[in-house]
């Protein structure tokens, strides 16, 4: 202890020994020798702190800015280590570098600082001990964050703060910084989901980036487009896209010379997420599928040569997709035969992979039923899933969602897939899933949801304003014998066209929900997160 | 081999009736629970295997016997109760002792639930409340003698439960403990409902969704409180929790809906009116079970946790 205090009294003093110890390093780089695991820490060391020091030269930032950038600094850091390096040096350094510019803010005393940190730095060490968890490390550091009464206690996404230019100013910096284009939105919102953004798919973001692409993976460019122009839709084909990108990504990934994998790959990461974020924002199955690649990447020991890393990465991918798609599609199925018996008239909405996968596996156990699909503009996805299911053979009626209420009563249940399970119970899915669920329960008639775990998601929401997407207004316009009245909507002032995607279902309306894990009612979907959190 | 489990299973369905011949009271779970005890202890498989697949085979036999619901749930729960432990014993003898001491120890916890059911139930009823329950529960029974012997004063209705009368049973039983109790007919359950303060009915069984399968015509009672207002509530014990989930009356199973003579013998289930309805958790208040006071929607929850 009394040697870091040595070590950091010698630094404030001597700010240019830190600018020697850096000539030497990148003497010994020049010089092709192999740099130990110390010397690393120290280039990196000083990288930070150069990048610091060249913010002041920008300009005086806030003082609380700083101090909350360097508590964060000071967290997040141990949180992503690796056992094998040695956590003293690192608080050290972060009160390193936020000693040359505190130094300047004549307010608080030099004395008084060094408390400060000295108090922080033994916490953090106290809750090193054998905890290598980065969520219990900023658990005990946020009341250290608290004094500064800065940070704000929960901060929302981007993508439903678009109203808010400090939020879109520090969107587009980070843009900047990762070098992806920034989307900008289109035409007229109503003024109820201004707070989200509007793209036009004439415009996807692909043409703003440089062919070939330096910064962003080809095969993620390819995604990024297939995404935005709605090539790849549905919840499960556009998680397993993104992890066949991925693979490929970390096939053609080769680690720097001065970086590990573990750290390095994650970083090359963010600046795709953004990309894919930006062509169309991503969903909660996506979301989970993203965590549990950036939880592998950094489990991968600093030992493990690059070859095997990448191998075991690889086989992590289509582990997941085999467990939690595939073989979670067969278990639901499995549940859900149970529930179909002859004779039952079985009404779906839209074309749902899984919904569909479960009615053709029913008809080849030679289940007798008959399907109504229900349909709505613009997506008209339920002719997808006639197509598929007609093919096999089954008995079906298209209607289109306005009929609803004149179909129902012929109807015995009502079969609904999933794009997230949130928290409270609510399902959130297609737009006019709710309306379904909704005449349904007036009409008495069971609602069954199938959806995987993996969809779970720890948002609560119950309406569907807070958080939801806008597709393209243009597609609303429809051409008729040649005439389209809404051509120059843009031109009327008053007029604005909404194309939602998602809406929120409440558990009131759901009468049951088939998962992998079996079937549950929807006020147990808490339950289930807690114990696959148990599981992991 | 087979001969002699052919002998045991006969030896099985007498040892269950006698169970319940010289004790009226009991559960008809905790005798099938007794007598897989007492099979568990008397067989001579070789194997683990063999073992489960022989406990397997008597818990279907006791289903035939007996079809309520709470004899499957009560048997499912056993097996998986004594097998729940480490069976990595070499010696197979050992391993079956293991499983002999947890089988005695689920049969103690689950012969004293009844009484916590009791104990949990009846601070909910008030003095001077006048109570509406359906049919013959012993669990019910059990809450309003605990009711009782606190000194509080209720008047009881019972609905006179066709086809076998049960309500009627259930009226003397309650007049022996000096409770003043009237029989009603089921078609008077909406004429007697703006009169009483709370319903409470027994369960045969407790599915997953919250809801409970018991006796027909407590369907009927439920819309009705619902439509009064009156808190219905259910007491059960915990063995009774089963892992089915009926979407409506006809999801719920064959081979609970009709009593085990009538599923062997007749052809036309058509023609054979079901003994038991399906009651949806929607208008169900409460449940008191020995596991806690719980909302329907924490009966998944518990389940889970019991079967998981």
């Amino acid at each position: 202890m009394a040697d870091s205090d040595g070590r950091q009294v010698v630094s404030i003093n001597h700010s240019t020994e830190e600018d020697v110890k850096l000539q030497e390093v990148v003497q010994a780089k020049c010089e092709g020798k192999e740099l130990t695991k110390e010397e690393k820490q120290r280039l990196r060391k000083e990288k930070k702190q150069h990048k610091k020091n060249k913010k002041d030269d920008r300009g005086p930032p806030e003082k609380e800015k700083e101090k909350e950038k360097a508590s964060v600094l000071a967290p997040s850091k141990p949180a992503t280590q690796s056992p094998a390096h040695k956590a003293a040096p690192v608080p050290v350094n972060a009160s390193a570098s936020e000693s040359p510019v505190a130094a300047e803010k004549p307010a608080k005393s030099k004395a008084e600082q060094r408390a400060e940190r000295r108090a922080r730095q033994d916490t953090e060490r106290a809750s090193k001990q054998g905890k290598k968890e980065g969520g219990q490390q900023s658990a005990s550091s946020k009341p250290k964050a608290t004094p500064n009464e800065l940070q704000p206690v929960k901060r929302l996404p981007e993508h439903i703060q678009v109203d808010d230019p400090a939020a879109l100013k520090k969107l587009a910096k980070k843009l900047e910084r990762q070098q992806v284009p920034l989307r900008s939105d289109y035409g007229y919102k109503v003024s109820l989901f201004s707070h989200l953004h509007q793209y036009s798919r004439k415009n996807p973001p692909t043409q703003q980036i440089s062919i070939p692409a330096t910064v962003i993976h080809p095969s993620i460019v390819r995604l990024g487009l297939q995404y935005s122009q709605g090539i790849i839709a549905g919840s499960n084909a556009r998680s397993v896209a993104l992890l066949h990108a991925f693979k490929q990504v970390i096939q053609d990934y080769s680690t720097p010379p001065n970086e590990e994998l573990s750290r390095d790959l994650v970083n090359k990461l963010s600046p795709y997420i953004s990309f894919l974020s930006q062509c169309r924002p991503l969903s909660a199955s996506m979301g989970n599928a993203i965590k549990y690649i950036k939880k592998e990447i950094s489990n991968i020991p600093s030992q493990c040569k690059e070859e095997e890393a990448k191998r075991r990465l690889q086989e992590c991918i289509d582990s997941y997709i085999n467990e939690k798609i595939i073989l979670a599609s067969e278990a639901i199925s499995k549940y859900a035969i149970e529930k179909i018996s002859d004779g039952d008239v079985i009404l779906v909405y839209g074309c749902s992979s899984l919904v569909n996968h479960i009615l053709c596996e029913a008809f080849e156990k030679q289940r007798k039923f008959r399907v109504i699909v229900v349909d709505s503009r613009p997506r008209l996805e339920g002719r997808e899933a006639l197509r598929r299911l007609v093919k096999k053979g089954i008995r079906c009626t298209y209607v289109l969602i306005s009929a609803l209420s004149y179909i129902l009563p012929e109807v015995s249940k009502v079969f609904l897939g999933a794009h997230a399970l949130l928290a409270n119970g609510y399902v959130m899915s297609r737009v006019g899933t709710s309306q379904i669920a909704l005449v349904a329960k007036a009409y008495n008639v069971p609602v069954l949801v199938c959806c995987e775990t993996y969809k779970f998601c720890e948002r609560v929401q119950t309406d569907s304003f807070e958080s939801n997407e806008l597709d393209d207004p243009d597609d609303l316009i429809v051409t008729r014998n040649g005439k389209t009245h809404l051509e120059n909507w843009q031109t009327v002032k008053s007029l604005g066209l909404l194309n939602l995607v998602y809406d929120v279902t409440p558990p009131d309306f759901v009468d049951l929900v088939i998962t992998d894990l079996g079937m549950i009612p929807c006020t147990s979907v808490p339950v289930v997160l807690r114990v696959k959190n148990v599981d992991q | 081999m087979f001969e002699q489990f052919d002998m045991e299973e006969a030896e099985l369905v007498e040892y269950f009736r006698a169970q319940i011949r010289e004790d009226p009271d009991v559960a008809s779970a905790v005798a099938a629970i007794r007598s897989l005890l007492e099979f568990l202890k008397r067989d001579q498989s070789e194997t683990i295997l063999g073992l489960r697949e022989n406990m397997t085979k008597a818990i279907h036999r006791l289903e035939e016997t007996d079809s309520s619901v709470a004899v499957s749930s009560g048997g499912e729960l056993f097996l998986r109760f004594i097998s729940l432990t480490s069976l990595e014993h070499p010696d197979l003898s050992q391993c079956k002792n293991v499983m002999i001491e947890r089988g005695e120890l689920f049969l103690k916890k689950i012969s004293l639930s009844r009484g916590k059911v009791g104990k949990l139930c009846h601070t909910f009823i008030k003095d001077g409340a006048k109570i509406l329950t359906h049919s013959s529960s012993r669990v019910v029974l059990k809450v309003l003698e605990n009711a009782a012997a606190d000194n509080k004063r209720f008047t009881v209705y019972v609905t006179e439960s066709q086809p076998d009368s049960a309500g009627k049973h259930m009226a003397q039983k309650l007049g022996k403990l000096n409770i003043p109790v009237m029989v009603v007919l089921d078609a008077a359950v909406g004429y007697i409902m703006e009169k009483v303060d709370l319903v409470i009915v027994g369960a045969e069984g407790v599915v997953e969704s919250g809801g409970v399968i018991n006796k027909i015509g407590t369907y009927q009672m439920a819309v009705c409180s619902k439509a009064h207002n009156k808190p219905f509530y259910v007491v059960s014990e915990s063995f009774k929790f089963v892992r089915l989930y009926p979407l409506n009356q006809q999801d719920v199973p064959d081979r609970f809906k009709y009593k085990a003579d009538i599923l062997k013998t007749v052809k036309d289930l058509n023609q054979e009116h079901p003994m038991i309805d399906y009651t949806p958790p929607s208008l169900i208040t409460l449940l008191f079970t020995d596991l806690g006071v719980l909302t329907p929607s924490a009966v998944s929850d518990e389940l889970i946790k019991l079967y998981l």
